[in-house]
């Protein structure tokens, strides 16, 4: 008990004692369920995978009326455009089933006995998440300029005295040090973005909702966001660097231009990774330490992972913070390089 | 012989186990040099503990992720063996 106290003292350590534990438990534990019953039996692995990937029905408990069958748009040259539920994919035992020449292979839409591609704009779960998330973050900013406008010299009110702090707190902290005297520019969009994707993370935390921002798409969008944002915004001064970097002797140009011309690339590929990887690594975590339960089969080990699974997701609400965070901070930075005027160095 | 070792998935989840654990290492190693020059920074100079907190906080969470990749990286491999 005094290690556990200690470790809850150094989130850190206390970190890396869960991982390795849940790290031990998860990865060992498909060898056993395989030897223990063979048909039909509980695969940790699937049910993850199952949790924190996209999927064409949003599942959030047994039953007749647990799950929530979502459009499927699909458009192909020999069939042209078409729209039915993702229903119709499963029969009555929730078996995969062919529909209309179309079959879900591997979460994946085909047409029945043909290569044709398919273009797929179904309406998935992420798809959905995104939705909520935009039509959310528009209420709530909505109202808080509102309350700017109406008290405008005065205190402010209501949800406006929540958020007027952390747009001060961006703007003054995150977009003014590392861009400099342009950031009026950059701010309404800096602020989106940090705001998109706090709220992702925090709607991805609670219980059956979306992975969003742990998709690798949904990072990917963002951070092509930045990489437009840093060309279009880029100085003659900071490309010259790229290309013609100026005070290095012409053999080592060779070397320097190529890695700086990597580097281009390298800034959004990091941001869209980092950020995938720290809300699904989360996820898959919580995920691993409630799995426990159900591999031991015993309502101890559900008392001590119910304690850690609470410990997590407030490391993990911590994480949400702090990933939308840095994500803007190196957006801003990026641009900030960007509009380097070179007061040399 | 050596097929047979070749061939044999539970050894694929082991070296994910085994590099998981070499990337919480690493971590936290990383953390804890964080944590340690953090502690020593505030000592020096306690009424900047504030600052020093937040900045310890960001760059702890950049180092956090690279444990997390192990732990991605991990369970794919573990998922794609088919055991």
């Amino acid at each position: 008990m005094k290690v556990f106290l200690d470790a809850m003292k150094h989130p850190g350590i206390a970190a890396k004692i869960i991982f390795s534990v849940s790290l031990f438990f998860a990865f060992s534990a498909p060898s056993w369920a395989s030897s223990s019953d063979d048909g039909g039996g509980f695969n940790p692995g699937e049910l993850i995978m199952h949790h924190i990937t996209d999927d064409y029905s949003w599942h959030f408990f047994d039953g007749k009326y647990g799950t929530l069958y979502l459009p499927v748009i699909v458009y192909s040259k020999e069939r042209g455009l078409e729209v039915f539920s993702s229903h119709h994919f499963y029969d009555e035992h929730h078996n995969l089933v062919s529909y209309n020449g179309y079959v879900l292979e591997h979460k994946q839409i085909l047409l029945e006995g043909s290569d044709e591609k398919i273009y797929d704009f179904s309406i998935t779960k992420n798809v959905l998440t995104l939705f909520i998330l935009a039509a959310l973050l528009c209420w709530v900013f909505i109202s808080v300029a509102r309350g700017f406008r109406k008290n405008e010299g005065k205190a402010p009110s209501g949800i406006q005295s929540f958020f007027e702090p952390i747009i001060l707190y961006i703007r003054d902290e995150i977009v003014k040090p590392n861009i400099g005297p342009k950031y009026e520019r950059y701010l309404p969009y800096l602020l989106t973005l940090f705001f998109f994707v706090w709220f992702g993370n925090l709607m991805g935390l609670i219980p059956g909702a979306a992975n969003l921002t742990g998709n690798i798409a949904v990072t990917l969008v963002l951070a092509t966001g930045t990489f437009i944002l840093t060309s279009i915004s880029g100085t003659k001064n900071y490309w010259t660097h790229i290309f013609n970097t100026p005070g290095i002797p012409l053999p080592l140009k060779f070397i320097i231009v190529p890695v700086e011309i990597i580097g281009i690339f390298t800034k959004p590929i990091s941001l869209t990774i980092r950020l995938f990887v720290a809300i699904s690594a989360g996820h898959i975590v919580l995920l691993s330490l409630i799995i426990l339960t159900f591999i031991f089969h015993s309502w101890l080990v559900g008392i001590g992972s119910s304690l850690l699974v609470l410990f997590i997701v407030l490391i993990e609400l911590l994480v949400a913070t702090i990933q939308a965070y840095i994500f803007t901070m190196f957006t801003s930075l990026y641009i900030g390089m960007a509009l380097d005027e070179g007061d040399g160095h | 012989m050596l097929s047979t070792i070749l061939l044999d998935m539970s050894l694929a989840i082991m070296g994910a186990g085994i590099g998981a654990g070499l990337a919480a290492i690493g971590a936290g190693i990383g953390i804890g040099r964080i944590g340690g020059s953090a502690m020593e920074a505030i000592a020096r100079q306690p009424e900047a503990a504030g600052k020093i907190q937040t900045a310890m906080l960001i760059i702890a969470a950049l180092i956090e992720v690279i444990a997390l990749f192990g732990v991605v990286i991990a369970f794919l491999i573990s998922q794609n063996t088919g055991v």
